[in-house]
């Protein structure tokens, strides 16, 4: 217990100078506060940013009042954005990689034309993503999908060309069949590789979602930080920075308990 | 009736540069029940004809044939045993047990007393939700002979099955194996290079030549069950069929040093 209370301490001790000296310099009026708010002005911000706007409705719901404010809706926007486009991304990504780790034949047909648009970065797409798609969610959802597709693709493509031949011959021995063998023994001692990929594909999509907030809608964590420059707002700029670090940490850590769960049965796992 | 016929077997692997005859006119048959070991050195080619039978890798020429059937293609009539284990890690005990009876429609009630029965009859029953990394090498293998046992092939195919496990944990599992093989009455085709093994085991104990792959020897075992490996008739074979091994162990070092002085 005191050993934790340790750790944690060492952990925050850097993080707290920073902000004194920080908010020191700004109280001897070192920069301009329009350029850099002082850390309490950023965590009023953040706190206005996070509260309701309008005072309680009569009939609304207190959760729903207490969720009504900008940030958690830009939230909700911004991780739905993430989640609609990985899901597309990754959906598609799996079946796929599936078969061309399953087959030489799909995987030569496929492969070169692969390895031409995956150094494609999902930032490129975007005049195409407008001019397909114009503005609002879809075109975010291609954008996100695109930054999902490739490291799942390619780690389920590994992942299926990695399974011990030995698994395939215990299973053949006991008489399964194609799909089943695909299902319950190809697809299970891939997982490490398809969940690593899709870690990644989240990362990707987080980034992205960002990117393409900037362009082609007006909600969002992305969208409220570039609308805020606007007004030189750099107190919600920041605010806006943070809650994207949040969010991030919470979808990875999500992310993580969920791989720990399905790889509980696999060796050398750490926790 | 023979239940493993093994007509005029031959292996080739091609290799660049010259063709290896792993295996060179095999004959055998097996009757139902026989547990018969094959013996020899590594590179024999006594794995490569227990795969043969399994189906994983067919006879350059000649054909093997199971109940009057030619094998083409592996099949849950001869459940194999690996050295390796080969459990499905993502599956638990119970559910590494179900897998084949599952594959072949079983309804669940039947599934259920068939895998309970098992996990007691090897002594698995704490074990049945525990995933395959958290058991001893010994405890894996238990769990392979009861996955094999669940589709109840007549014929289990083992490729040296314990040869990865400490001699304890060893003795203790041949007796195991004996003790299911006396109760279900299964024919056994056990692949060792440990001659003691051989011996505390088999009916019959077929010593193999190192390449070509041939039969040099097809004893069979006349000493009553349980067997005293410390009494002066184990012995005696022990030290006849070492005699044997030995002869074909030394052509194959000589093999080994000839390979690295060419290369």
């Amino acid at each position: 217990m005191l050993g934790k209370l340790k750790n944690f301490a060492r952990g925050v001790l850097v993080p707290v100078l920073l902000l004194i000296l920080w908010e020191a310099c700004l109280r001897a009026g070192l920069f301009s506060p329009v350029l850099l708010p002082a850390p309490t002005a950023v965590a009023i911000k953040w706190w206005a940013y996070l509260m309701p706007m309008q005072p309680q409705e009569a009939g609304q719901s207190y959760l729903a009042w207490m969720f009504s404010g900008e940030l958690p809706h830009d939230a909700y926007s911004s991780l739905f954005r993430v989640v609609t486009g990985f899901l597309i991304g990754a959906g598609l990504a799996l079946p796929f990689g599936l078969l061309m780790g399953a087959s030489t034949r799909i995987y030569d047909l496929f492969n070169p034309m692969m390895q031409i648009l995956r150094p494609i970065p999902p930032i490129a797409y975007i005049p195409l993503a407008i001019l397909w798609f114009g503005l609002g969610n879809p075109p975010s959802f291609f954008l996100i999908a695109i930054g999902a597709f490739f490291p799942v693709l390619m780690n389920t493509i590994a992942g299926v060309r990695q399974v011990d031949g030995i698994y395939l011959r215990a299973a053949r021995n006991l008489g399964v069949g194609q799909w089943t063998m695909f299902v319950r023994v190809i697809l299970p001692a891939a997982t490490p590789y398809i969940l690593a990929g899709a870690r990644i594909g989240i990362g990707t999509a987080f980034i992205v979602v960002i990117v393409s907030e900037m362009i082609a809608v007006n909600d969002g964590l992305g969208f409220r930080i570039l609308e805020a420059r606007e007004f030189m707002w750099s107190d919600k700029i920041i605010a806006g920075m943070i809650t994207i670090g949040l969010l991030g940490l919470a979808i990875d850590t999500a992310v993580s308990r969920l791989n720990n769960y399905l790889l509980r049965w696999h060796r050398g796992l750490e926790h | 009736m023979a239940q493993i016929l093994i007509n005029h077997v031959q292996k080739v692997f091609k290799t660049p540069g010259k063709d290896v005859v792993a295996l060179k006119d095999i004959n055998l048959d097996i009757k139902a029940g026989e547990f018969v070991c094959l013996l020899g050195p590594s590179g024999c080619g006594k794995s490569t004809l227990l795969n043969a039978v399994a189906g994983f890798a067919l006879p350059s020429a000649g054909d093997i044939s199971v109940n009057g059937k030619v094998v083409t293609a592996p099949g849950p009539d001869r459940g194999m045993v690996f050295q390796e284990y080969a459990l499905f890690p993502w599956m638990t005990v119970g559910q590494n047990i179900a897998f084949g009876l599952e594959i072949q429609k079983k309804g669940k009630a039947e599934i259920e007393q068939t895998v309970s029965q098992l996990l007691e009859l090897l002594h698995l029953g704490d074990f049945r939700d525990r995933f395959p990394k958290d058991l001893s090498g010994g405890m894996r293998q238990r769990v392979a002979i009861a996955r094999v046992l669940a589709i109840d092939s007549p014929i289990m195919l083992m490729d040296e099955p314990f040869g990865a496990l400490d001699a304890l944990t060893r003795r203790n599992l041949q007796d195991e194996l004996l003790r299911i093989w006396n109760k279900l009455g299964k024919t056994i085709l056990f692949v060792t290079h440990s001659i003691e093994e051989s011996v505390y085991l088999a009916d019959r104990i077929v010593v193999m030549t190192y390449r070509p792959g041939m039969v040099k020897r097809d004893q069979y075992v006349d000493m009553p069950r349980p067997r005293d490996p410390s009494s002066a008739a184990f012995n005696d074979l022990k030290r006849e069929l070492g005699k044997l091994v030995m002869e074909e162990q030394e052509r194959q070092a000589k093999d080994e040093l000839k390979l690295s002085a060419g290369d």
